[in-house]
């Protein structure tokens, strides 16, 4: 075989799983453009549906919803998993590789058993289902995330820094936070855009502990449960895609020029 | 040195300090003095506890025991950021995300100064530093560190060298009692090396802090220091001005460890007289027992080399072996009366010259040995067997000793066998020195139950290497136990102690 056969037949192969993965969503963008309400009928371009979206007061409030517990999660757990990750990294052999084993478990759970058991959790604490417990699940399974995307940047630090805090005159605690956080700040950063997404874009474990207060992916799926495929869903599923899409460039961007930065540095 | 000087002048005590870590000494008992305003140098090979010494006065280890005095005050416990003591450490460790002028006024944002009033209890009212004095105190140690143009710069951009001088220019700016200095030149190359340790010592005139220096590196710690404190195994072996420890090492692992040596087992006949390769020298050295055996260096350049034997009785024949050109010297490997001398001098004497080497009394210098036999408690496992450093070795049994006597053991250093194969050993163990000694190496390995063995063979270990220990059952001496062994080796140590602590009167 040539090498430019063989180059080919990579593109080929590439450009199929391209293709499978995102010709649904493109499909979905390119319709959420018009008003027909069976999906595939075009009727004429319009913003019909997007004028729907913003105007559909439910909606709306599940969209405020998602984001007030996407941030205080995110935030609560950027604080949790700093601390943890700060915490686990000056432990000793053994209990670091349980520490770690332990605060990965949520990550590779399934989520349905997580959701369960936040479920059941909750239902023993008698805690009633609602912004509590959306907020408490939600920080849980998304500060491993947090831990992970910090750890680096302390194995990257001079082992002395915070030595050298101490030796200046800081407090413990002061020399922690004006002299190690600010190195972590990139990780942190990093792992709260992760947390933020992760939580604004959850529906199973959401769905077990929400009680009353509808999130984006709940009411999505509620509403096609009670009304079938809504045409305004197409306009919102297209709107979450852009959204994520955003921060995921923004995110990278930032960290390549973090890293343009340091090189020239 | 006929000035006394107050006692309190001493800035730091430590006294009888040691550290453990999960069941290894780090530091192991070391009493030590600094006088303020002196430039002393910790010196030693890698893992000799030196480093961790350093931590234990800057406060960031806690002595397991022992304490730490800073003038006269006990700091054991004080935590470092109570202490007004200030380190610059090995790989800089600056502060990344803040600019040169931050990293430096770092401190001195955090400082309490006395206003000199006091308040209605009469306690000191404090102050902190204003804008204006801090910018003021940071332009000053930027220029004494020749950084003057740098403040608004950002670390990342620095050469190894800025960085070290700005890590210096931050501990310095805050007026420490102690500057303590670890490993600081080791990032840096060779030229910027020499230049930043000039700098160091003009700097420490300048300013009058007392500085405590670690480094593994002689050269360093002998062109810098007013003393050096030697350490291995986490004990101190000798504390005293570089040129005294250069010429009167006080046993043969600091003779080693400083410049190039020949390092020779020999015999104190009397007072003022040893004998080494069969022939008796004069010497400058008394107080030592009749016939005592003795280890002694004579420093390669203090060898006089001729062609003719000289009238002196004291001249030992040999030849050359090789010969290097040194750029002001020749340094040649001479072998007489079986010993491989190194010798420097200004002629050069081509490989198979006959020739006669001599030394001056004050070319030889004498040490007591440190051990000179391997002794070891031990206990009777059964009629022909002893254990000893958790092995069981066969000896001899004459019929005096009966299973579960406890016993001491000894066994000389040439009696010991060393093998390739840790299995094929009754015991394995670590090589942890060897030290030649013209004729044979002197090995001493470290064994599982933290048991020292000194082995002189004539192959070759290398450092790190595993061995297995072999004893011929006929070369375990073994004896009973004088009544409470222990206090034999607490003598021993006290001993070892009481040397330390001439070391230091002597000052």
């Amino acid at each position: 075989m040539s090498k430019r056969v063989k180059t080919s037949l990579i593109w080929a192969f590439v450009g199929v799983m391209l293709a499978v993965m995102y010709i649904p969503i493109v499909i979905l963008i390119v319709y959420s453009f018009t008003g027909a309400k069976a999906l595939g009928v075009w009727s004429g371009f319009s913003f019909e549906l997007y004028a729907d979206l913003f105007t559909n007061s439910s909606i709306m409030n599940a969209f405020k919803n998602s984001l007030i517990l996407a941030l205080v999660s995110a935030l609560l757990s950027t604080i949790l998993g700093t601390t943890a990750a700060i915490g686990i990294f000056h432990m000793r052999k053994w209990k670091k590789s349980a520490a770690n084993f332990i605060a990965n478990i949520t990550m590779e759970n399934a989520e349905i058993v997580t959701g369960v058991s936040f479920m059941m959790f909750f239902l023993v604490l008698r805690l009633p289902y609602g912004w509590t417990t959306l907020i408490i699940a939600h920080t849980m399974i998304t500060t491993p995330y947090v831990i992970l995307s910090v750890t680096p940047k302390l194995s990257q630090l001079n082992p002395n820094l915070y030595e050298a805090g101490l030796d200046l005159g800081a407090s413990p605690i002061k020399s922690m936070f004006t002299v190690i956080v600010p190195q972590l700040i990139p990780g942190m950063l990093s792992g709260f855009v992760m947390a933020f997404a992760l939580s604004l874009d959850d529906f199973i474990v959401s769905k077990f502990v929400n009680g009353s207060v509808e999130t984006i992916p709940v009411y999505l799926y509620n509403a096609l449960a009670k009304r079938g495929a809504d045409p305004t869903l197409r306009a919102l599923s297209s709107v979450l895609f852009v959204a994520v899409l955003a921060v995921l460039i923004a995110l990278n961007a930032v960290s390549a020029k973090r890293r343009k930065k340091s090189v020239q540095g | 040195m006929a000035v006394t000087r107050e006692k309190f002048d001493n800035i730091i005590e430590i006294q009888n300090v040691t550290k453990v870590f999960d069941g290894i000494t780090a530091v192991d008992n070391v009493n030590l003095a600094v006088r303020r305003g002196e430039f002393v140098t910790l010196l030693g090979p890698s893992g000799c506890g030196k480093t961790t010494l350093l931590r234990m006065i800057a406060g960031f280890e806690m002595p397991t025991s022992g304490s730490i005095f800073l003038e006269k005050q006990d700091v054991t416990s004080v935590p470092p950021h109570m202490r007004p003591i200030n380190t610059v450490f090995q790989k800089y460790a600056l502060f990344p995300h803040l600019s040169v002028f931050k990293n430096i006024a770092f401190g001195l944002k955090l400082k309490k100064i006395p206003t000199g009033e006091a308040d209605k209890k009469g306690r000191p009212i404090y102050r902190k530093f204003t804008k204006d004095e801090i910018a003021e105190k940071v332009e000053r140690v930027l220029k004494l560190v020749n950084l003057e143009a740098y403040g608004h710069r950002d670390i990342t951009g620095l050469s190894g060298g800025q960085q070290q001088r700005i890590a210096i220019a931050r501990a310095i700016v805050c007026e420490p009692k102690v500057l303590l200095l670890d490993e600081p030149l080791g990032a840096l190359d060779l030229k910027m090396r020499k230049e930043m340790q000039s700098e160091l010592m003009a700097m420490h005139k300048n300013i009058g802090i007392t500085f405590i220096y670690v480094t593994h590196d002689q050269e360093e710690a002998l062109t810098m220091s007013d003393k050096v404190v030697v350490m291995t195994d986490g004990a101190v072996q000798q504390y005293g001005p570089p040129k005294k420890i250069y010429d009167e090492p006080a046993n043969a692992f600091v003779a080693d460890f400083i410049g190039e040596s020949n390092i020779l087992s020999g015999v104190m006949k009397k007072d003022f007289l040893v004998e080494f390769c069969g022939t008796e020298f004069k010497c400058l050295d008394k107080g030592f027992g009749k016939d005592e055996k003795v280890d002694l260096v004579v420093r390669p350049e203090d060898i006089v080399v001729s062609l003719k034997k000289s009238a002196k009785k004291d001249a030992l024949a040999g030849e050359v072996l090789s010969t290097v050109f040194k750029g002001t010297y020749y340094e040649m490997e001479i072998m007489a009366s079986g010993y491989q001398f190194t010798v420097q001098n200004t002629v050069e004497y081509t490989p198979g010259s006959k020739v006669y080497l001599s030394v001056e009394p004050n070319g030889i210098h004498i040490m007591k040995k440190l051990k000179t036999v391997n002794e070891f408690d031990g206990e009777i496992l059964s009629e022909t067997t002893v254990g000893f450093c958790d092995g069981e070795f066969e000896f001899e049994n004459d019929g005096s000793f009966e299973r579960g006597d406890e016993v001491r053991v000894k066994i000389p250093f040439d009696k010991i066998e060393l093998t390739d194969d840790e299995e094929d050993g009754v015991i394995g163990a670590n090589v942890t020195q060897t030290l030649y000694k013209g004729s044979y190496y002197q090995v001493q390995v470290y064994t599982d139950d933290d048991n020292d063995f000194f082995i002189d063979t004539v192959d070759e270990w290398d450092i790190g290497d595993r061995v297995g220990i072999n004893i011929k059952p006929s070369d375990i001496a073994v004896s009973k136990k004088i009544e409470k062994p222990e206090e034999a080796d607490t003598a021993e140590n006290a001993d070892e102690q009481a040397a330390d602590g001439e070391v230091r009167n002597e000052e």
